[in-house]
């Protein structure tokens, strides 16, 4: 490449988020590097959507500072599509859009260019997917759950960012769809080179497919590493999260 | 480094060598649909096509899939295409996108425009009648939610009612009001206006009362309401559609009908003829301003002008129609919210049904009890 490569593609800096008298991340300080897939795991309403969300720039912070690809965070994020792709828990399709016109539609606001090839980048992208062309003019009232994850996937990927938020990508499909899409993402990432940041729940993604996870308890990132050295970790949030009788079971099972 | 991408074609022999150099990415697309555009004719004479991958600098699907048409170009005139230099880096994506855009798919046949046009008429036939048979539904329905609340008084969601009468009659009140205060004004004004001319001022006040009473005091409260209270039911049932809270509530064993349809009804059933008469006393009122500082008229005049005019039956033709508007307007709006599908793009569609709909009905219902009362000397 052209420019000299930065390590980190996230870098986030004594971040502190909150609501009214609430703090909710308090001098969070994370690095995300380029090309990892990293997993953020985090008690429900802990605040990882809250974190996913200040990094993409739509929750505003009360001090800190955020780098994506080397640029700060901050105001009106333009140009946001080419930067990083955003799969949001529900899917976000725009309900009135088909499937092609809704991984059309950051083509077609970012770009020039012809409907033909327009109309077969959006069909590549369904097939990369796991989807296929007959799908393309359904209504994402139409979609399954599974689907609809596929679809939002696609429209996340379709102007190929360097960066994917994926927000809870296997919750609500069944362990072998969740699989599936496990299989996918770590694909895609390895084809097109992408960094992905993954909140999830699901033990078993973070075990196959995530290089790194971070734990976030207290608004702070507790511990950092890949998978087995989380399970070492002594944090008792940390320790209760990946040695709770649910997860226990989880990882006998696994063996 | 190289900012714009390029496309070096050098034939050799019957052969052509392409090499591809640059960032080849979406951000440069206009510049990559022209180059692969130009080398269009050399590719399709050549024998053989050689695309020499070493002088790209960046790869992403769109590029890949650029050049994976101009290969796929030649190849379909059965003349081999390879890639040769492929670095590693970009070796996976390259697969990938030689997997995709595969099978077309079959597009449905066109159909004939005048066929075409017969089956939508016939569609909306059938849906017509499906329209007919969603209010019948839902009247039954309703009817056996009341028969049910006679047998069981108790069973009356009391507070639910108190609720919904709030918001669609107390609340209602103002809006109501003026409107129909401004409505009387005008037919007023135009009557001293255009009698005038007859000398035939003083049937003004006659004609306001009958018309206020009998017609448009009750048709244009109803039309308030249609807009008013039956796009709020629909839109209300219908993201309670949307979001299962009604399937919640049947397989907690309890009647939707019953719970939510039936106190929305009959809220509408006993508001509307309140509203109907408070509008009716708000046109009057607004005539007899007009009548006073318009037409000269003096108040006591205007009022015993109006006695001699209006009787009862006239106040009892309107206020008659107003519960079974209201019921129409109900059972549009509640059958309408339940039909909402998934999507927000359904429920705005419902709604605007919902609301011309009954419009439309409430106007309908009015020109039968018109016929009806004149046949029954009323």
């Amino acid at each position: 490449m052209s420019e000299p490569q930065e390590e980190f593609a996230i870098r986030v800096r004594d971040l502190v988020v909150g609501f009214g008298r609430q703090t909710v991340l308090d001098h969070l300080s994370l690095d995300v590097r380029r090309g990892e897939i990293l997993g953020l795991v985090g008690a429900s309403g802990g605040g990882k959507s809250v974190l996913m969300r200040t990094i993409i720039g739509l929750i505003p912070r009360q001090c800190g500072s955020i780098e994506v690809v080397g640029r700060s965070i901050g105001g009106r994020t333009e140009g946001a599509a080419t930067r990083w792709g955003i799969l949001f828990q529900q899917g976000a399709l725009f309900s009135s859009l088909t499937v092609r016109q809704n991984i059309q539609f950051p083509l077609r606001e970012n770009l020039v260019l012809s409907q033909e090839l327009m109309d077969e980048i959006a069909i590549a992208k369904l097939e990369m997917v796991g989807l296929q062309a007959q799908d393309a003019d359904k209504y994402p009232a139409e979609l399954s759950g599974g689907m609809t994850k596929r679809v939002a996937l696609a429209r996340a990927l379709a102007l190929d960012p360097p960066i994917l938020f994926l927000d809870e990508p296997t919750s609500g499909l069944d362990p072998i769809a969740a699989g599936d899409f496990d299989t996918l993402i770590g694909t895609l990432q390895k084809t097109l080179g992408l960094t992905v940041f993954m909140v999830t729940h699901d033990l078993a993604s973070l075990t196959t497919v995530c290089d790194r996870v971070a734990a976030l308890a207290d608004g702070k990132i507790v511990a950092i590493g890949p998978m087995h050295e989380l399970l070492q970790s002594e944090h008792p949030w940390v320790r209760a999260y990946f040695h709770g009788k649910r997860s226990q079971m989880l990882q006998h099972q696994m063996r | 480094m190289n900012l714009e991408p390029l496309l070096l074609a050098t034939p050799s022999g019957d052969a052509l060598k392409l090499r591809p150099e640059g960032p080849w990415t979406a951000a440069n697309v206009a510049t990559l649909e022209t180059l692969s555009r130009s080398v269009g004719a050399e590719v399709d004479q050549s024998r053989a096509v050689t695309l020499d991958m070493s002088g790209i600098s960046a790869l992403d699907t769109l590029g890949a899939w650029v050049l994976e048409k101009l290969s796929r170009r030649a190849a379909s005139a059965g003349r081999p295409a390879e890639f040769v230099g492929v670095a590693d880096h970009f070796s996976g994506l390259l697969d990938e996108v030689r997997q995709v855009n595969r099978h077309t798919p079959v597009a449905a046949p066109a159909l004939n425009p005048v066929l075409l046009r017969l089956n939508n008429l016939g569609k909306s036939t059938v849906d017509a009648r499906e329209d007919v048979a969603v209010f019948l539904q839902m009247l039954g329905a309703l009817s056996m939610a009341v028969i049910g609340v006679l047998r069981r008084p108790k069973s009356l969601r009391l507070t639910s009612l108190v609720y919904q009468l709030y918001r669609v009659g107390w609340q209602a009140i103002p809006i109501v009001v003026l409107i129909t205060f401004l409505i009387g004004a005008i037919i007023a004004q135009q009557g001293f206006f255009h009698f005038r001319r007859f000398g035939a001022e003083s049937y003004t006040v006659d004609m306001v009362g009958i018309l206020v009473l009998r017609e448009l005091g009750v048709l244009i409260v109803a039309i308030m309401v249609a807009g008013r209270s039956g796009s709020a039911y629909t839109a209300e049932l219908g993201s309670m559609k949307m979001r299962e809270e009604i399937d919640a509530l049947s397989t907690m064993g309890l009647d939707p009908i019953h719970v939510l349809i039936l106190p929305r009804v009959a809220a509408l059933v006993i508001a509307l003829p309140i509203l109907a008469f408070i509008g009716s006393v708000a046109a009057l009122y607004g005539g007899g301003l007009v009548a006073q500082f318009y037409g000269g008229m003096a108040p006591a005049i205007y009022i015993a002008r109006l006695h001699d005019a209006i009787s009862v039956t006239h106040f009892e033709v309107g206020i008659l129609k107003a519960p079974f508007m209201a019921l129409v307007i109900g059972i549009v709006a509640c059958s309408e919210g339940l039909r909402v599908k998934g999507s927000a793009e359904s429920l705005g569609r419902q709604t605007t049904t919902s609301v011309v709909k009954s419009i439309f009905l409430v106007i309908v219902l009015d020109g039968l009890f018109a016929i009806f009362f004149a046949s029954i000397g009323m």
